[in-house]
Formats: C-alpha cells, structure tokens, sequence
C-alpha cells in the first residue's frame, strides 16, 4: 500500500510525551517511525537495551510506551527479545495468549555494536521472529560520548578526545548493517529521517512483518554528542545520506537494493562541517583528514553500489 | 491494581508494585517536560497547508494529529527543539527564544 | 504410585523437568551440569514436553531468555556451573529484583582459577546476596525433591522470587543412586500452572518491566524485595509440608542429625553430609554426644532456628565449601556465627574451609574436626577460629 503521511500520522501514538530525552533527539524520532509501521490491530512487545532511551522513556512510575516495555540490562536486549518470544510461542501453542503479538527490540550503538553484539549474534542466528532496530546515534551518549565501534574516525568523543597528539577516534566505523547481512537473515536494512520518512516506515513494516528475525540500522543524530543546534536535526541526516555517509539500502534474503540514490553525491565534508566532533577537521592543517573520510566514504559506496547491481 | 498515579516519591515500600512493574500505558504522558524549554514553536495556522511534515520529526510526541490535521503544540511535553520549525516546507512554525 | 529407579542427579533433575513440563528453557552447556539440558533436549526430540528450548549462544543469554520469557508469563527454566553462573551475575539480580521466579538447577563446581570441573560451593555462595532463593542437596533424592518445590516456593505471590535448586556437582550429579519418583500427575498437581497476575503477553493491560528507579524509589523497591525473602521463610516451611503429605518426605530449613543431646557437631551443606553422618554414627557407638546441622535453604537464611538448634551444643565446626578470602572464613561461618551471637549460651564456634575444587572430604577428616572440637571444649576456647582441612602443608 503507497506510504500515506496523514494515514500514517493519525495513528494513536504509541510513544508519548513525557518522556526525558534530551531536546531534539534523534531516538525518540527513531522509536516512533518504527512503532506507527505497527497495525493498529497488533500488539507489541518492545525490549530495550540500558542506554538513553531507556533510562528515559521508564522512569519509575513512568513509562513512555503503551505497548507492554522490558528493559533487562546493557548487553543482553536480543536475548531477552528472544525469550518473550519464545514465551508467546508457547504460550500460544496452550492457548493462553489470545493477540497477535510482533517484538521490537530498541538498542543504541553501543548496546548493539559492541556490549550487546553476542546476545545479537546469537538471537539473529536462532532465527526469532523479531525486530531489532539499532538507534545508532555514532557513539556512547548515555554515559557522556565516549566512542563506540560506531563512531566515525575522526570523531571528537570523550575517550577519543582531540589533542596536540591526538585526531579524534583512531578508527573506521564497523559496518555492523554488512555483519547482519552476513547472518542470512531474511531482512535488513538501513534507514534515517528523509523527508517524510517513507524510507523509514517502509522497511520498519517489513522488518515486523517479515517472518523470522530482521534487523534495522537507523542513523539517529545526537545533536549534543555530534554538537550541532537541535533545530538541524533533519538537515544532518540529509546530509548523511545525501553524502553517502549513511547509504539507504536493504536486503531482502541476501539480494541488494539501494531505496534512494543521490542525484548528486555531496562532499562528506558538508555532514561533517556542521558537526562540532569534527571541527579539528577543518582547521588549517586538517585537509587530509577529509581527504580520508571522503576515500573511506567513496570506496565503501562503490562497494555497495556493486551489491546493489 | 496499583495506578501510577499513586505512586509518587512519599509512597511507602508497600505502596509501590512489586519488581517496580508499571500496569498501564503510556504513563510519562502524566509527566510535564514543558518547563525544559528555553525557545518555543509557533504555529501559524494560516501558513499551514497540514502537509504534516513537521509530526513524525517531533521527538516528544507534541504535535497532536487529529482528523488527519495537526493541532497546536502540546506544551506540556514539547521541549523546544525547534526541529519541527526547520522542517516545515511553508514557514508555518516559528521558532524563537521565550516561551509560549 | 510413586515409583523406585536408579538414576544421578543431573538425570533426577531433569526428569522433574519432563514432568512439570516448564514453558522455556534456556539451555547453555558447562561441566557438570551440560547433561541436564542434554536430556531435557531428547525429552523435546521425543515430543514428551511442550518447552521452547533456546539454545542459546552463552550462560549470559540463557539467564536472558528465561527473564524475558517469564515477564512475558512463561516458566523459565535453566541450569548451570560455575563460570556459566558467574557470567550470569548481573542477570540473577535482574531476574530477583524485578520479582521474576525463575528455577536455576545449579550444579556446584569451583570457580576458576587454576580451572577446575570439580565441586565446591564458590559459584553458589559468591550468587548469594544476589536475591536469589537457594535451596542445597545432599543427595540426587533431594536434588529432585527440591526441584519440584522450586516453583510453588518461588512462583507464590508473596514470595516472587527466583529459586537456585543446587546440588554438589559429579558427587551428587553424576553418581547413580536409588531414588523415589513422583507419579507424573502428582507433579502436575502439586506444581500446578503458572498464573502470574501480569505479564507482557496480557490481554487486558500492557506490563512495563526494568526501570529506572531514583533514589525515591530504589530504596523502597529493596525493601520490597527483603520483605518478599522473609515471606519466602514461611512459604518454603508450608511447600516442604506439603510435599511430605505427598510423599511421605518433609522438608524445612534443614536436617538435625543426632543433634538435640549434642556436645559437639559439624554445621555443612550438601553430599558432605553423608560423610558427616556415618563419622557421627561412629562416635556415638564411641559414646561421644556428636552431631550434625546440615543446612538445606541458606537464602532466606533461617536466622533464629539455626541459633536455637545450636546454642545448646558445647562446641561446633562450621563447614564452608568455598573460600571467601575475607582473611576471616567462609561465608556459612560468618552467618552461622552471626546467628549465635544474639544467644545467651552459646557454643566456641571454628569454621573450617574444605573441599575445595573436587578435594576429598573423608570420615577420617570430619573425625579430626571433631576431635578438635573436643580439644576446644577441654581448654574451653576457640584456639583458631578460622582453618582449613584437607589441603597438604
């Protein structure tokens, strides 16, 4: 059915208000994009990793979500998905869960890349009928923007700070969508907030709707952690896929398919330029940095390009 | 059942549910975040052609959509990003510093 | 009709298992108790259960998936050892303070390191202040017997707790003993089902589980939890009852032998109890007023009856199977000694370290303690409160 924005907006929320993310962040745009792609008739169960968003969407007695809500710990949120998950089959099969119930998974990068990896790893290749959804937002914001394997070289993070010896994180940033991929699951995507997020919605309805495990990547700015004003945050993620940064892809049964090609491929230094992690990158002397994150940005472009043909 | 609503920081132990569960939807909605702001949107609904761009960019759930139409902004939850502002093709939201 | 078999521990365990039929299981092998979730994955291979088995990746996600799956209204179930425990630490505490009774069979083995398969009680007694219900066995009969009372203790709605069926691994685990086996419908009646008030996969209302808690809250919510625990006194008591009108075997906190009239006895947990009793046989056919305390439920831990069990005896030996490098004993010292502090008469207490790692513990070695309790009663005092036995040097 053709995206309808109005449709799709006159849904009853199912992330209120009220909850404590930060001014203009990028998660809670994320959480809701990929909750409307539910049917109004389905229930959810949404499992969330200790990060931003859960220690702000639940605050005791607080709880942003209407769908039922587990938080268990930092590391283990793909586990715990598959253990409801493996309780409503059961509990199904005895004729005591009646609904239809889909489990939508929200982890940071930093619950997803790197701490919660295995417990992903391992839920992903059990094939649960499940949605994780990764709001990478580039680096550990929680605890204060400390680098994560999500972070892009040259990012200015706590733990990577720039200094006279240092450039910001040493690193490229690990393709964890391309690690998906390798676990031959039926759906995974990439996606972020692109006009009237289409994009977005789409491939959340097919990752729920898809039978079996999906995973989905969705680039969600920190506007404090990346330091640019809160209002740009849809700028930034044009920018980031206008650039080629964050190409939209996904892959369906191992088969490519680019969702938006730019018509003119920007600079990667205009998503950086606005970005306060990457002011070093712009002062005299720091031409070769952007040099390098565009041939880093170039080559795994062309990589993909070559996927999607 | 134990309502949100009765559970505050002068609850005693028994007073609160077991485990710290929560039995109802969306009980943040009880919370306010209005006073978080330091720069508020204006909504000018003669500029507005309710294309609804602005609705799905909001992080806080404050732009009410009813009858296929956006309403004002909830200021109890609106944080005053100003992401809402930026993204309106019409210039219908203003966004400047004081409150609304 | 109860029936008589021949059967080790970990296959007594997870025959219950079959029997109550649990919702899901999170299945991670580790030495000694890999064979639990073996045979439990041939009663699914057979179709005699109806449990989703998630064969998960690691201990961490096991303890993950029976969290998950018992919020969402299941009965979760897993087992482990050692290592499989402590990677699972941060999840016993998720799984007891958010009120969720999952049964861990718990198959006791040292801690590394060097690392070692073989028993001792270092992965159980370092999970102790974790919120965990932890109920010992001496024996693969009590192994079973346990396990069958986890869920109605656990699962009560004044208790919510989860429940740590532990047995001494290889010595009780693997050794094939004779054993008395519920009829299958008895099980099921006297576990009955699982009927949790809320639950993720409800009908009528969502559930939100896991949040932040402020200071406001977090103390409250802790006290909530300690004040489950000391229901949970109550509930194991009227379960051990009730399983003895079942099968003609009571259960409480623990097993006095020859303990009423006693001068001196030895205070243990687990299979080394059987070693303890035939010492206590042998030196009461000497005349000697020995006995023995074998501790069966150590969290809740029965506080007050340990200390009327033992405040009359003239000297007692407390038995940790586990270091806990506090410079000062074990932690079954410390909390036994905590309880006999409050008595008026009390006996000269010695806590001794042993069994470390799969290291024998004879009747030779439980006499030498005794004697050495008679050396305490002769000089009317401690000598050294804190010893370790069986170990060379």
């Amino acid at each position: 059915m053709a995206y309808n924005l109005k449709k799709e907006m006159s849904k009853p929320e199912r992330f209120v208000g009220g909850h404590r993310l930060c001014a203009g962040c990028g998660a809670g745009v994320t959480v809701r994009a990929v909750l409307r792609a539910l049917d109004p008739e389905d229930k959810a169960v949404v499992t969330n990793a200790t990060g931003c968003l859960e220690v702000s969407s639940f605050l005791y007695p607080y709880t942003a979500w209407t769908d039922s809500y587990i938080h268990n710990a930092f590391e283990n949120a793909a586990a715990t998905c598959g253990g409801v998950e493996a309780a409503y089959n059961v509990l199904k099969r005895r004729g005591k869960v009646q609904d239809n119930f889909k489990f939508i998974t929200f982890g940071g990068d930093g619950g997803t890349y790197d701490i919660g990896f295995q417990s992903l790893s391992g839920a992903m290749e059990r094939g649960h009928d499940m949605v994780y959804v990764c709001y990478d937002n580039e680096a550990y914001m929680n605890t204060g923007i400390q680098r994560s394997g999500a972070t892009p070289r040259f990012a200015d993070a706590t733990t990577t700070p720039v200094g006279r010896v240092s450039n910001g994180k040493k690193q490229n940033k690990k393709d964890l969508t391309e690690i998906m991929v390798a676990h031959g699951i039926p759906y995974v995507a990439q996606s972020t907030f692109l006009t009237s997020m289409k994009d977005l919605h789409e491939k959340a309805h097919k990752a729920i709707y898809t039978p079996g495990p999906a995973f989905l990547n969705v680039l969600s700015p920190c506007p404090r952690g990346w330091r640019y004003a809160t209002e740009d945050l849809a700028e930034i993620t044009r920018l980031a896929v206008e650039s080629c940064a964050w190409p939209l892809f996904e892959v369906i049964d191992g088969e490519y398919r680019l969702t938006y090609e730019p018509k003119k491929k920007l600079p990667v230094a205009d998503f950086m330029r606005p970005q306060g992690r990457f002011r070093h990158c712009f002062a005299p002397g720091g031409e070769w940095m952007i040099e390098e994150a565009q041939q880093w940005v170039d080559q795994k472009w062309e990589k993909l390009l070559a996927k999607c043909r | 059942m134990k309502k949100a609503e009765n559970i505050n920081e002068n609850s005693t132990w028994q007073e609160l549910t077991p485990g710290c569960e929560i039995y109802e939807p969306g009980t943040a909605f009880q919370f306010s975040t209005g006073e978080w702001r330091t720069a508020a949107p204006v909504w000018n609904p003669n500029k507005c052609k309710q294309c609804l761009m602005c609705t799905p960019y909001c992080p806080d759930s404050a732009i009410p959509v009813r009858d296929g139409k956006r309403q004002d902004f909830d200021f109890d939850h609106c944080k005053g990003c100003g992401v809402c502002a930026k993204v309106c093709p019409f210039k219908a939201i203003q966004f400047g510093k004081g409150d609304a | 009709m109860a029936k008589r078999d021949r059967l080790s521990g970990n296959e007594a365990v997870a025959y219950a298992m079959r029997q109550i039929d649990p919702d899901v299981m999170g299945a991670f092998p580790i030495t000694p108790s890999t064979e639990i979730p073996q045979y439990f994955a041939q009663y699914v291979a057979d179709g005699l259960v109806h449990t989703e088995f998630v064969t998960v990746e690691s201990e961490h996600s096991s303890m993950s998936t029976c969290i998950g799956a018992e919020a969402a209204g299941a009965r979760a179930i897993t087992a482990t050892s050692s290592c499989g425990l402590a990677l699972m630490w941060e999840l016993l505490y998720v799984a007891a303070s958010y009120r969720l009774p999952v049964t861990l069979a718990c198959v006791n083995r040292a801690l590394t390191g060097p690392i070692n398969i073989n028993n001792d009680h270092s992965d159980s007694m370092g999970a102790r202040d974790t919120g965990w219900i932890q109920i010992y066995a001496e024996n693969n009969q009590e192994a079973y017997d346990n396990y069958l009372q986890a869920m109605p203790i656990g699962e009560n709605p004044a208790v919510r707790l989860p429940v740590m069926v532990c047995q001494d691994g290889f010595i009780t685990s693997h050794a094939v003993e004779n054993i008395e086996l519920c009829d299958d419908a008895d099980v099921k009646s006297f576990v009955g089902e699982y009927q949790p008030e809320h639950f993720l996969l409800k009908h009528e209302n969502p559930l939100a589980v896991g949040p932040y808690g402020i200071s406001p809250y977090y103390m409250e919510a802790k006290m909530g939890q300690a004040a489950a625990m000391q229901e949970a006194k109550r509930v194991i008591l009227e379960v051990g009852r009730r399983f003895g009108e079942m099968t003609g075997r009571t259960y409480g906190f623990f097993e006095s032998y020859q303990l009423e009239d006693a001068e001196t006895a030895v205070v243990l947990i687990g299979s080394s109890a059987g070693t303890a009793r035939a010492c206590v046989d042998e030196l009461r056919a000497q005349g000697k007023k020995a006995g023995m305390l074998k501790l069966r439920v150590f969290r809740p831990f029965p506080f007050d009856e340990i200390a009327a069990a033992l405040s009359h005896c003239k000297a007692i030996a407390i038995m940790d199977k586990c270091e806990s490098f506090s410079a000062a004993g074990g932690p079954l010292g410390a909390e036994v000694r905590a309880a006999l502090y409050g008595c008026k008469e009390r006996p000269v207490a010695v806590n001794y370290v042993y069994g470390l790692g799969g290291r024998d513990f004879r009747v030779d070695d439980c006499a030498e303690i005794f004697r050495a309790l008679d050396e305490c009663v002769a000089a009317g005092e401690t000598g050294a409160p804190y010893r370790h036995i069986g170990q060379r040097g």
